[in-house]
């Protein structure tokens, strides 16, 4: 006789599987998802050291991604971090020349540019724990009604209709709400360095 | 070209559409579309729905996120306002099917959820209650005071901290004092179970003060004691499931899931054999998935099971 059974029922909430499987992207999808998305506070990091203009960070950001990704549907980099710092770096310096509105100290800093690559990563890998304290902390941050709205979405799994009734708003606000949480919290879950992190 | 912001507005939008949606196989290829035009769409679409993925996982193991019912930061001065106008302990929203009727014998609001019921009540000062399965709360309407009686059931509490008009909770003759909190109260025959998620409560009886709780502290107080079992807080994730409607059993008797599934569900469970009822299970369910429950136990547990009327008897 069993004397302890271990039952799970219902309320699974699985990886998604976005892209079709045919298309010839979603192995790069897929890779820039595990191995570059998780890079992202390094690169910020690196793009905000060596940058003035803050307005320009998210662009820079997209900018690099695009190259990175365009790499890798020719061949994925066996060295993200390597990768994606260097193409960071070549895309500042293509700045640099280009584009006459460029402070000076921002090539005279681009010498210094190896350092960050030997910065220890974020831990991609954290325990469940300490990702929903990030996840809280990240919440946390959104304005609250964009709060609101992504908790009762995300969270509580209200339609859009019954978010509309409960907080009195119409469905485009909702919509609009959680567009923009979608947005802040990638900018907070990618972008930001991890607070808690776990010795190795 | 575009900018990302305005690439990562077009890639939420399809993420919010395929949220909240019925997702087609017409909308699938009008995304595939958008996506195959420029990489700039498709490295921002990967990124943010990632990170939307992200969220969906933690919220399943979380369990229940306090910041559902937390007041918003920037709404406090506006509740300040609100307070000094009317001193404010009115609940101003319930949401739901509970019934709530005013006594002017005691001058309080009641508020009641049904069997398998749920109810959430925002107060004028920006905290909440969430009252559980089958639950009486009676509310003052005093706008002096912040007081409210748990006469049956279950609530959970999110309370805005004010040390000029503390919050109390009168529950089996023991007044439960909010020190800046999140917590839970939870009624049974003979006994009250206090669970602290975050801040600090403190437990009184006829002026008979327990220590403070603080975060992780579940407190057990029958008719001549209050014993404390410290945890740490996310330990206690498992009593919140009710507030997505969710039983999680931690290695617990038949009995016991059986009497909490009795809570939730006109359809009883009977364990009737007490070498059943002593079996330990563990695993999540919904709230109203007796049934499920039951099957399992027939196919994993190898138990007889009955279903007679709103009965369900479970045997060797």
């Amino acid at each position: 006789m069993v004397e302890k059974a271990d039952i799970h029922h219902g309320n699974a909430d699985g990886p998604q599987s976005d892209m079709a499987a045919d298309n010839p992207s979603a192995r790069v999808d897929d890779w820039f998802d595990r191995e570059v998305l998780p890079l992202e506070a390094l690169l910020m990091q690196y793009l905000e050291h060596n940058w003035r203009n803050r307005s320009d960070l998210a662009d820079l950001r997209q900018d690099v991604y695009v190259r990175v990704y365009q790499a890798a549907l020719e061949n994925l980099p066996e060295k993200p971090r390597q990768f994606l710092i260097a193409t960071a770096r070549n895309l500042l310096i293509d700045r640099v020349r280009h584009e006459q509105v460029v402070p000076i100290e921002s090539a005279a800093d681009l010498e210094t540019l190896g350092v960050a690559l030997d910065a220890p990563g974020p831990e991609r890998i954290v325990m469940a724990r300490d990702e929903l304290r990030r996840l809280q902390a990240a919440l946390d941050r959104l304005s609250p009604r964009c709060r609101q709205v992504v908790i009762l979405a995300r969270i509580e799994g209200f339609s859009r209709t019954e978010i509309a009734q409960r907080l009195g708003i119409t469905e485009v606000t909702v919509s609009s709400y959680l567009t923009q949480g979608i947005c802040a919290l990638a900018d907070i879950l990618h972008g930001e360095p991890a607070n808690i992190r776990r010795a190795t | 070209m575009t900018g990302v912001r305005e690439i990562e507005a077009r890639a939420a939008e399809w993420i919010e559409r395929r949220h909240f949606g019925q997702w087609s196989a017409a909308d699938q290829s009008e995304l595939d579309t958008w996506l195959a035009q420029e990489i700039a769409h498709r490295v921002a679409f990967v990124r943010l729905n990632s990170s939307w993925q992200r969220t969906g996982r933690l919220a399943a193991l979380r369990g229940a996120v306090p910041q559902a019912v937390q007041p918003p930061r920037s709404e406090r001065g506006w509740s300040r306002l609100f307070a000094r106008v009317a001193a404010g302990f009115a609940v101003v929203a319930a949401i739901g099917a509970s019934t709530a009727y005013y006594a002017l014998r005691d001058n309080t609001t009641t508020y009641a959820t049904t069997i398998g019921g749920r109810e959430i009540l925002s107060l004028a000062d920006g905290s909440q209650i969430e009252l559980n399965t089958d639950t009486v709360l009676r509310v003052s309407n005093r706008t002096d005071r912040r007081e409210v009686w748990l006469d049956k059931g279950e609530a959970y509490f999110h309370i805005v901290h004010d040390a000029a008009h503390p919050f109390t909770v009168t529950a089996q003759d023991r007044r439960i004092t909010d020190l800046g909190t999140e917590f839970t109260v939870r009624r049974e025959s003979d006994r009250l179970k206090i669970a602290v998620l975050e801040g600090r409560v403190q437990v009184e009886e006829n002026a008979q003060k327990s220590p403070v709780l603080t975060a992780g502290d579940t407190a057990i107080a029958t008719r001549d004691r209050v014993s404390i079992a410290r945890h740490v807080p996310h330990k206690l994730v498992k009593e919140l499931a009710w507030r997505r409607g969710m039983i999680v059993f931690d290695d617990v008797t038949l009995a016991a899931a059986a009497a909490e599934f009795n809570r939730y569900n006109h359809t009883q469970i009977i364990i009737a054999d007490p070498s059943v009822a002593q079996l330990k299970i563990a695993g999540t369910f919904p709230i109203n998935g007796v049934k499920g429950f039951s099957d399992l136990t027939r196919h994993v547990l190898g138990l007889r099971v009955e279903t007679r009327d709103q009965q369900i008897s479970i045997s060797r």
